[in-house]
């Protein structure tokens, strides 16, 4: 992408977004770089681990990390019983997947609309958040992939919490 | 790099294959100056590749080579003896042509390179009469070209068509004097009588004509010269690496697959599928080994550069060396080698530049002037350990101490409480090089540390063990290969986890009373006698940290794997044990690269991920490696080698008052608990049954003159030793642990029924002399007498 996504004022007039739920707040990562959107896998879980990584599952033969985005953005867990959604995106190291409550439509944004983040949203969150696009009677809040997936310093604070 | 023709291509190739070659029979030759077989071959291949550079018209690369192969051909036909100049000319000659052809295949032409001393050199040496060999009636031979005839010669190169298949085909009369059918001086004078004499008979006719050779040898010969190097061109083939790696994968992904439909078909009542399946997995197993077997090459193809490295090393150092191979033909995977081979080149200089002293310093240290180099190469347990031993000075821990210091690689006090063997690893510490001066050899900043950095990227390990004055080995260990390994699958509380299978002993199982009965708890540790020593157990759940938390858990059946890390052995406990099968693995995500716990991740057969242990990491995050605390600093610790220090597992015991006591876990038999009422008086020994013997006891306690704590006990703690079926107790107040201790640590503070004392988990620990407390119970302990005939 040439021009920063939702940089407000810049003439990227629109941008496409695969949106998510994650506990009622409605999600989007830009549509390039998600690479397909599948439903519940089977996820082994990975002891000692962070919390926010929600396991492995088998993607066609590659063994792929899945995030658990509540965990990640500070959210409270799924209740039990309800089976998470990956969206499984490109990253710098390969495929990540991204575990979501449910997947939502393509929604096209307006650079317009765009908006720093709300306060309503959790501390985690407003790190890994860009910003929030306006949508008629809700918004849209546009998640950092590149943070998201590094995990490097919630990876020092748990050593040193140890 | 540019495109190339097809054929240079294989010039290339074949040229640079045959110049490894040429080193080693050049260095073989000046052993054995006169051998036949070796000049033909060094002529052979110094003759192929001038035809076909002629053919090619890459003159550079003709002019060197036909002067080179003037001076050899007059070598193979005795009338010259190799001297030392002429193969230091030789070698340079190799190098000079491996430059032109490097310079072929980066930029397609030869360049410019002035290669003029080096032909005048290689043509003055022809001239040069040597110990010529005279031959009855011998014409006078040709005098050796000049070099301007030579580089005139060579203004119009003649494509050589025939050059190719010509040197395809050895000639006869080197067949029959390689088979020893006839001399040399046969063969050249019936070579001279065709050339000069103008016999237009062949030369097999001539031969036979003269009596020289028989018709049967004469025949076997033409035999063997027709399909002699010929059958071996034609039944190989060269193919790009990159697509046996890509087969590679494939295959990969196939025994994944595979193991799949093997699952499946299982489960299905249909027997057609069940037998073909059966038939895939057969057929999976033996492509796969057949691919794995085609990355597969012998260590030799890196050794061979070795003895060339080395002679031009000790020629510049002023010092003779002699390299001794064991192993040549120990395969490994191709990257696996590929990988192996700056490292080993790095312990080579170094072994040449700094280890082996000159002649001069040998002769005074009353050792032969002669070094030798020992690389030796062999499999064991699933790894190949290469190792590269040097008979040098050796590696001096006071030296190595004071650099360290020296550089703030470590401190004083850090350093005072070093063992030896800890300090000498001290050498692998990045910022580390003991070179004095720089030198041109090997003290270019390139230090160990990125040897071991290299050794450990693909997995491998490296050691070094050092006596002064006698010399050192770096022993590395390197996985066979990396990509496909066969692994024990187990579960750990609903999950399953795939072990590595080189690091598999054994498998034990515990049923019902046998799992309260033999696993013993020694300071909250558990252990298992493994036929009579003690196994250290790890429970997997509470390493991963799954699973309930109760350490007091005991379960109905007990499934111990029994592993191997390093040198130590440990019980891994799990739920439950699968099957063994063949696993791919795959790298884990960036996020996860920090846990250390695991080595991997592979697909199973039903198609679940599951997580690959790394037994090493596990065995070191439960203490079971008790060296791994200190990793960073005495890397691993000590391992083994008996004459530097030697780390000693003690079972540490209580005597009251707070007297700590190590007992070498090598004289435990067992650990036994007996109620004080079963305990009887012999005289004045104590004793009780045991096993259908009487068991002579001893009170630690009052063997060593201590109070003991005096407290009144149900039961009394009990350590056996047996030897030849006889055994004594060693009576303690309580069992504490077992640990780890450097034997060169310890003051030697000698009392009586001590050996000394010794800082083990920071407490004094008193070290018994074990075997003064056993011959204190049974003063007959040692005698061979009849067991059970107990004179108490």
């Amino acid at each position: 992408m040439a021009v920063p996504v939702g940089a407000p004022g810049t003439d990227a007039a629109s941008q496409q977004f695969t949106t998510f739920t994650l506990d009622g707040h409605l999600f989007g990562v830009e549509v390039e770089t998600v690479q397909e959107v599948i439903r519940y896998q089977k996820t082994t879980r990975v002891p000692l681990a962070p919390g926010s990584i929600g396991g492995l599952i088998n993607l066609r033969g590659q063994v792929i990390t899945a995030l658990d985005l509540r965990h990640r953005l500070g959210m409270p867990d799924r209740r039990q019983g309800q089976l998470p959604m990956n969206v499984v995106v490109r990253t710098e190291d390969g495929a990540v997947s991204l575990l979501v409550d449910q997947i939502g439509e393509v929604i096209e944004t307006d650079a317009r609309h765009f908006e720093v983040p709300p306060d309503t949203v959790t501390a985690e969150a407003r790190d890994l958040i860009r910003g929030a696009y306006k949508l008629d009677g809700s918004l849209l809040l546009a998640l950092d992939v590149p943070r998201t997936v590094d995990l490097e310093p919630a990876f020092a604070d748990a050593a040193r919490a140890r | 790099m540019i495109e190339l023709d097809e054929i240079v291509q294989e010039f290339l190739v074949e040229s640079h294959e045959n110049l490894d070659q040429l080193d080693s029979d050049l260095l073989a030759l000046e052993q054995e100056p006169g051998s036949q077989p070796l000049l033909g071959s060094i002529f052979r291949t110094i003759h192929t590749i001038k035809g076909t550079s002629g053919f090619l018209a890459y003159s550079h690369l003709e002019a060197v080579t036909h002067v080179g192969e003037s001076l050899l051909s007059r070598l193979r036909d005795g009338e010259l003896v190799l001297t030392p100049a002429m193969t230091s000319v030789l070698l340079e000659m190799v190098d000079a042509v491996r430059g032109l052809l490097s310079s072929i295949e980066a930029t397609g032409v030869e360049g410019s390179p002035d290669h003029r001393a080096l032909i005048a050199r290689l043509t003055e040496l022809q001239a040069r009469p040597a110990d010529v060999v005279e031959l009855p009636d011998a014409p006078a031979l040709p005098a050796p070209p000049a070099l301007e005839d030579v580089l005139e010669e060579l203004e119009e190169p003649t494509p050589e068509p025939s050059a190719l298949e010509e040197v395809a085909t050895p000639r006869l009369g080197e067949v029959l004097v390689e088979s020893g059918a006839v001399g040399p001086e046969a063969v050249l004078s019936a070579v001279l009588d065709q050339s000069l004499g103008g016999d237009s008979r062949r030369l097999g006719e001539i031969l036979l004509s003269k009596g020289a050779v028989a018709q049967a040898e004469l025949d076997g010969a033409l035999e063997s010269q027709s399909d002699g190097r010929r059958s071996v061109a034609d039944s190989s083939i060269r193919v790009d690496v990159d697509l046996l790696d890509a087969l590679m994968t494939l295959v990969g992904e196939l025994v994944l697959t595979r193991n799949q439909i093997v699952q499946h078909a299982s489960t299905r009542a249909d027997a057609d599928l069940v037998r073909s399946s059966q038939r895939l997995n057969l057929i999976a197993s033996e492509l796969q080994e057949g691919v794995m077997k085609t990355r597969m090459q012998p260590i030799d193809s890196t050794w061979s550069k070795v003895p060339r490295v080395v002679r031009d090393l000790s020629h510049t150092c002023g010092k003779s060396v002699r390299v001794e191979m064991e192993g040549k033909d120990t395969e490994l995977d191709r990257t696996i080698l590929e990988s192996t081979k700056d490292p080993l080149t790095h312990l080579v200089r170094n072994a040449v530049d700094h280890a082996i002293e000159t002649p001069e310093e040998r002769i005074a240290a009353g050792k032969d002037p002669e070094g030798v180099l020992l690389l030796r190469a062999y499999h064991e347990g699933g790894q190949v350990n290469i190792e590269i031993t040097d008979d040098g000075k050796g590696i001096d821990p006071a030296v190595i101490g004071a650099k360290a210091l020296d550089k703030g690689l470590v401190t004083a006090d850090r350093l005072s409480r070093m063992t030896p063997r800890e300090i000498v690893h001290l050498i692998f510490l990045p910022g580390f090089s003991t070179a004095a001066a720089v030198t041109n050899v090997s003290g270019r900043g390139v230090g160990m540390d990125v040897v071991k950095t290299n050794i450990e990227k693909i997995g491998g390990t490296i050691d070094v063990q050092s006596h002064v004055g006698r010399g050192t080995t770096f022993r590395i260990k390197i996985p066979l290969t990396l990509a496909i390994i066969p692994a024990l699958t187990v579960t750990c509380a609903g999950d399953r986890y795939a072990i590595p299978q080189v690091s598999l002993l054994e498998l034990v199982r515990l049923e019902g009373e046998a799992v309260t009965r033999q696993v013993e708890q020694i300071h909250g540790a558990p252990v298992y006698r493994l036929r009579g020593s003690l196994l250290p157990l790890v429970h997997l759940d509470r390493e991963l940290a799954v699973g309930p938390q109760e350490p007091g858990r005991t379960r109905d059946t007990l499934f111990i794997v029994v592993l191997q890390a390093e040198d130590r052995q440990f019980g891994l406990v799990v739920d439950d044990v699968m099957d063994t099968e063949e696993i791919v693995v795959k790298p884990l995500g960036k996020q996860l690269k920090g846990i250390p716990s695991f080595a991997g991740a592979t697909i199973l057969g039903d198609g679940t991920v599951a997580l690959i242990l790394d037994v090493l990491a596990v065995a070191q995050q439960s203490n079971v490696l008790v060296a791994g605390r200190d990793r960073g600093v005495g890397d691993r610790g000590a391992r083994g080698d008996a004459a530097l220090s030697k780390v000693e597992s003690l079972l540490v015991v209580g005597l009251g008052e707070g007297r700590r006591m190590g007992i070498p876990l090598a004289m435990v038999t067992r650990l036994e608990e007996f109620p004080v009422s079963t305990v009887e008086r012999v005289g004045s020994h104590e004793v009780v049954q045991y096993r259908g013997q009487i068991l002579p006891l001893v009170r630690l306690s009052h063997f060593l003159g201590a109070a003991g704590s005096g407290a009144p006990a149900d039961t009394v703690q009990v350590v056996v030793y047996s030897e030849n079926d006889r055994s004594v107790g060693l009576v303690v107040e309580q069992i504490l642990d077992i640990a780890e201790q450097e034997l060169t640590a310890r003051s030697d503070l000698e009392e009586h029924g001590l050996v000394g004392s010794a800082v083990v988990q920071e407490h004094i620990t008193e070290l018994l002399d074990v075997r003064s407390a056993i011959l204190a119970a049974d003063p007959n302990f040692y005698l061979s007498a009849p067991a059970g005939l107990l004179e108490v």
